[in-house]
């Protein structure tokens, strides 16, 4: 589709999805509640922190970490992969085909359009996050600390479909994918700074970590948004991030039109 | 308008047996089949053409459409839809056509189907005057006005196929591939369907590939069939003179006025059914007349007609024509 009509289509495209986002709203509150690991962490670390700082965290930067960690979780999360899987292996991809329109741009207007609801549980949590630990441990300061944060969201927002893109569309090669999603998630949750800030691991891990994607999914945001860092700093490490995000873009592209090749359409 | 030479398109497929054994004997060594879905077909269509696609189940008649809709690949062959390649799924492409599958739908579940339309809208582009005269005119011809404001979720089968159709033909298209239209309607909205169908057909111009299991679907919209029997073609022309090859015999259908013996009915015609207060003969064409003539003066006749032998016996016969050559052949091959 080109770029032209592509952008005509897009509120639509929004609106309708949004549409459906509150539609299943049920189902994105309870998703929601299944996303509360950053809160039990929080309780974890908090009892730990009560004997003493670790590292440069005392119970009130972990309280801004966590609930950062699990506003980030909700803006940036994506169930494209399942999608993709489940609709090649139904053989309903073939609608989307169909469709003078990129499969992927309508996967990704289908996930960008619930943030809005999001937005309505995000707000609150940080205000509480400001009011128990303080606006500087919560929230950026300044106006140049928002927009780091801001390409920071929207940074991981991308890896984040553009793995669930590549995770899904193995789907077309390997008779299914599930598998392998379920080890991405365990990855992202160890090593994207999910359960504990990946500055705890010992050095030698954490240079791993800062050459995977997963850290740059939630740590870096979540960061960013706790004003960890300062401004050179930031942008290095942003840098790196939107390095992921075109190699990202890239691979998944590339992987997903020649998996389309290989789709067989089956049932009906 | 459809061009298609030499289309293949073959799978490999995965098999083994059933077992544990089999499952872990997989796991290191996997045997696969090479499966012929579709195997060497040529033809054309032209612009406005009605043409019914038909064949068993397995036959490729479903592979042939999502090729030419562009969602499989083809193996080998070369195949042009209005100029373009299908598989490389241009814009322009895409505009012209749409696929119609029963069994798989394109409206938003949880949505009403307004909002489905809308969304064609916007993705195909369709000017918002245009978009309004088609809409209103789908709506009025497909008796939409309850339905479209419901979630799809809460409509009937038949309901949904309805706004199915009007959904897949906001933005005009050129080219309509049909799959089982009317899979599971009932016959009332079966005669709908097709009724709408061939009305879009007429008015617009557009060409029209259909599959279908009910042959009524097939005998109302389609003048030229293509026939595929195991992924080859096996007869391409028009309808009738497919019923005239394969049953060249005619049915005289007779209402009897009160129960006749069997006896009388013999030597009029081979009997292919007899109830008390009807029967069917089937006999030769040259003898059509004669037989009709005895009949109405031998037998206590209130209505008679001459017909076709149905559809479906059509198709049966020509599919086990097709299986007992091919038993026929792989018998050949077989050396002494």
């Amino acid at each position: 589709m080109s770029l032209r009509t592509s952008l005509k289509a897009l509120p639509t495209l929004l609106r309708i999805g949004f549409s459906e986002a509150v539609a299943y709203r049920a189902e994105m509150i309870i998703w929601v509640l299944a996303t509360t690991m950053p809160l039990i962490m929080l309780a974890l670390w908090s009892a730990v922190a009560r004997g003493g700082p670790v590292g440069r965290f005392g119970q009130a930067e972990f309280t801004g970490y966590f609930l950062a960690a699990f506003c980030v979780r909700q803006m940036t999360s994506s169930w494209v992969a399942w999608l993709v899987s489940y609709e090649v292996k139904q053989g309903t991809l073939a609608m989307r085909l169909l469709r003078p329109i990129s499969p992927l741009l309508a996967y990704a207007t289908e996930v960008l359009a619930g943030i809005p609801l999001r937005v309505a549980i995000v707000l609150p949590v940080l205000g509480i996050s400001v009011w128990v630990a303080g606006a500087e441990r919560a929230v950026p300061t300044s106006l140049g600390g928002w927009g780091l944060f801001a390409l920071g969201i929207a940074g991981a927002w991308l890896i984040t479909f553009y793995l669930n893109v590549l995770l899904g569309t193995l789907s077309l090669f390997l008779e299914s994918s599930q598998k392998l999603m379920e080890v991405y998630m365990v990855l992202f949750f160890v090593c994207s700074g999910y359960m504990f800030p990946v500055e705890f691991f010992p050095p030698g891990v954490r240079t791993v970590m800062e050459w995977l994607p997963f850290r740059y999914q939630m740590g870096l945001p979540v960061e960013l948004l706790t004003g960890a860092h300062a401004a050179k700093e930031a942008w290095a490490l942003l840098a790196a991030q939107w390095a992921w995000v075109a190699g990202l873009g890239v691979v998944s592209t590339v992987v997903w039109r020649r998996g389309l090749a290989r789709f067989a359409a089956f049932g009906g | 308008m459809i061009s298609v030479r030499g289309l293949r398109k073959h799978y490999q497929v995965h098999k083994r047996p059933p077992g544990l054994k089999a499952a872990l004997r997989s796991l290191v060594h996997r045997d696969y089949t090479a499966v012929k879905a579709v195997d060497g077909i040529s033809f054309d269509i032209q612009p406005g053409e009605r043409v019914g696609f038909l064949g068993p189940n397995g036959a490729g008649k479903t592979t042939t459409l999502k090729v030419l809709a562009g969602l499989l690949h083809p193996s080998e062959g070369e195949v042009t839809v209005d100029g373009h390649v299908p598989r490389f799924r241009e814009e322009a492409f895409l505009k012209k056509i749409m696929l119609v599958m029963g069994q798989k739908q394109q409206l938003l579940w949880d949505l009403p189907p307004s909002e489905t339309f809308e969304l064609n809208r916007a993705i195909y582009d369709v000017p918002r005057l245009q978009y309004k005269q088609t809409l209103d005119e789908l709506v009025s011809l497909l008796e939409l006005e309850e339905l479209i404001g419901k979630p799809t979720r809460q409509l009937s089968l038949g309901e949904r196929m309805k706004c199915e159709l009007a959904a897949a033909l906001i933005h005009r298209p050129r080219v309509l591939f049909l799959d089982e239209p009317t899979i599971g309607l009932d016959v009332s909205m079966q005669v709908t369907m097709r009724a709408f169908i061939k009305a879009y057909n007429e008015q617009t111009g557009a060409t029209l590939i259909l599959t279908s299991h009910y042959m009524d679907d097939v005998a109302a919209l389609c003048p030229r069939v293509i026939v595929i029997d195991k992924g080859q073609l096996s007869y391409d022309g028009s309808l009738d003179a497919l019923v005239q090859r394969v049953r060249p015999e005619k049915r005289v259908v007779l209402r009897l006025g009160q129960p006749v013996d069997a006896a009388l009915l013999t030597p009029l015609g081979k009997v292919v059914s007899h109830e008390p207060g009807s029967a069917v003969l089937q006999v030769q064409q040259d003898a059509v007349n004669a037989t009709v003539g005895r009949a109405l003066s031998t037998l206590p006749v209130t209505d008679l007609t001459v017909e076709n032998a149905p559809l479906e016996e059509v198709m049966s016969e020509l599919f086990q024509e097709g299986k007992a050559r091919r038993a026929e052949a792989a018998r050949e091959e077989v050396p002494a």
